[in-house]
């Protein structure tokens, strides 16, 4: 028996091991990844890591010993360089070659670089791996002022740790408003607000141009302006990592496609995590999510799949993203309401926006506000009075019932 | 290090030994007992590590932070008993807890 190859040792490929052993799965497990790490969670790297509050140990997924204690193979620093479908096959770097009965590839995505002038000056990093951050962080430590490009979750969490830092923090996005992809503009406003109020300094509307320094940046000029920085982050999006199955000749269209049991084109192929576009029932259109509990409920699925079980792909997609003391939780897509109530007080940093299609609630951006976060994930497609939403005195639990 | 039972919701025991400097919610998933989910990896964002601990050794614990509290309100299983376990260290004190796991997590 070959077993399953897993490429990828990030959280989904974690996940996926450790769901085929709690299924009583014997047969060898595989893991390839390119890091030096054993899988680890990245959500804390532009959090509490890059605040240097939590050691690499603590943001691991399981601790070391665990994959030796349940038999599986963890190839670090290794390159899987390609999948031979004919021969049930993936070769790596060093042109070894291992057999595999089902595949999952998980192979994650990667940071979207911006290719401008400078932009191969020292002092210029993306956020994605331990190794980005642990440069940032030895960077941050002598730094003044520091420029980040782009205003999304990735960027504006960065800004928070950095301004707490001591740093003086400027972020330069290219849309007419911070979160433009991902939130309404009130939720950007409000954001926009919170940063100014702890001195970082945002310009919307910003299109970087070049960086200048002469081996190290030490500024960023827009068609504005020209900004002083002797440190720069871009976060600027990321790109799914799908160059190996496409090259195998699996289907990839904005990811690599799969059905809802995660299989890909190729019957004992299977792609999860951040690399798959994959179909949800409940929105009703495929997505392809940069998300955590996205990336452990494929990896659940694909096992499931694998050992012959049925279980489908159906969750909800939610997000969380942490700044200075306030706890974002998002569910749904906030684009998908027609219209939106608030709930709470936006001037005290406790509120929540429930967005509505037909009445029903269809997402949910929750600041500081867990319970009506949890509210949205059980009610989410049902029907909810508006004016009952939005009265604070209204007590929740009673439209559970 | 403390020595803890966790009971599935269809009786099923795990016994395992959960490390200090770690969480009721890691030792379980180190361990790979089932019906523990954490989606958030232990963040207290997303309530999917809820669990049962009876009032003995509830007592020997911190009473759960706001945020935690909140996050247990809305549980359609929440009883007196319910914690969410990535919030609870693993200390000496928790020698030979049991700990009853829910049958879904939400």
């Amino acid at each position: 028996m070959a077993g399953v190859v897993i490429i990828g040792a990030g959280q989904a490929a974690a996940q996926t091991a450790a769901s085929l052993r709690q299924e009583k799965f014997e047969g060898p497990i595989t893991l390839f990844g390119e890091e030096p790490e054993f899988p680890y969670q990245r959500p804390p790297l532009s959090k509490d890591y890059l605040a240097g509050k939590i050691s690499v140990e603590k943001t691991l997924v399981r601790p070391e010993e665990f994959y030796s204690s349940k038999n599986i193979v963890v190839n670090l620093n290794t390159k899987v360089e390609e999948i031979d479908l004919e021969q049930n096959t993936v070769s790596t770097a060093s042109a070894e070659t291992f057999k595999y009965d089902n595949l999952v590839i998980a192979t994650g995505s990667r940071a979207r670089e911006l290719k401008i002038p400078g932009s191969e000056l020292n002092g210029i990093h993306y956020l994605r791996s331990i190794k980005d951050v642990d440069s940032i962080r030895g960077e941050m430590r002598t730094a003044r002022e520091i420029c980040i490009v782009g205003g999304g979750y990735i960027g504006l969490e960065v800004a928070a740790v950095a301004s707490v830092l001591g740093l003086k923090v400027t972020v330069l996005e290219m849309e007419s408003r911070i979160l433009k992809r991902v939130t309404t503009p009130e939720m950007s406003e409000f954001y926009h607000a919170l940063h100014t109020k702890k001195g970082v300094d945002i310009i919307c509307g910003a299109q970087v141009k070049s960086f200048e320094g002469e081996s190290s940046v030490t500024s960023i000029v827009t068609e504005e302006k020209t900004f002083k920085s002797d440190l720069v982050i871009v976060g600027i999006g990321i790109l799914p990592n799908l160059e190996l199955a496409k090259n195998a000749g699996i289907d990839c269209e904005n990811g690599i496609l799969v059905n809802e049991s995660c299989q890909t084109s190729v019957k004992n192929v299977y792609a999860i995590g951040d690399c798959s576009n994959h179909p949800n029932p409940i929105l009703n259109r495929r997505l392809r999510l940069e998300s955590v509990p996205n990336a452990m409920e494929q990896a659940r699925v694909a096992a499931n799949n694998i050992l012959g079980g049925d279980k489908k792909y159906s969750t909800i997609p939610w997000f969380w993203s942490d700044q200075y003391d306030l706890k974002l939780q998002m569910l749904g897509f906030s684009a998908d309401g027609e219209r939106s109530v608030i709930r709470g007080e936006v001037s005290e940093e406790k509120f929540a926006v429930f967005y509505l299609s037909n009445q029903k609630i269809v997402a949910v951006d929750a600041v500081n506000s867990p319970k009506e976060f949890m509210l949205a994930k059980q009610l989410y497609g049902e029907k909810a009075d508006p004016e009952q939403l939005s009265d604070v005195n209204y007590d929740l639990k009673k439209m559970l019932s | 290090m403390a020595t803890i039972k966790f009971i599935e919701f269809d009786g099923t025991e795990h016994v395992v030994e959960g490390a200090n400097d770690s969480s009721i919610m890691e030792a379980a998933v180190t361990n790979l007992v089932p019906g523990i989910d954490a989606d958030c990896g232990g963040e207290c964002s997303c309530a999917t590590c809820h669990v049962l601990i009876d009032q003995v050794w509830r007592a020997k614990l911190d009473e759960p932070s706001e945020i935690e509290e909140s996050m247990l309100d809305l549980n359609p299983d929440r009883t007196e008993d319910s914690r969410l376990s990535c919030c609870i260290p693993v200390t000496e004190d928790l020698e030979g807890i049991t700990i009853k796991l829910p049958e879904f997590q939400y």
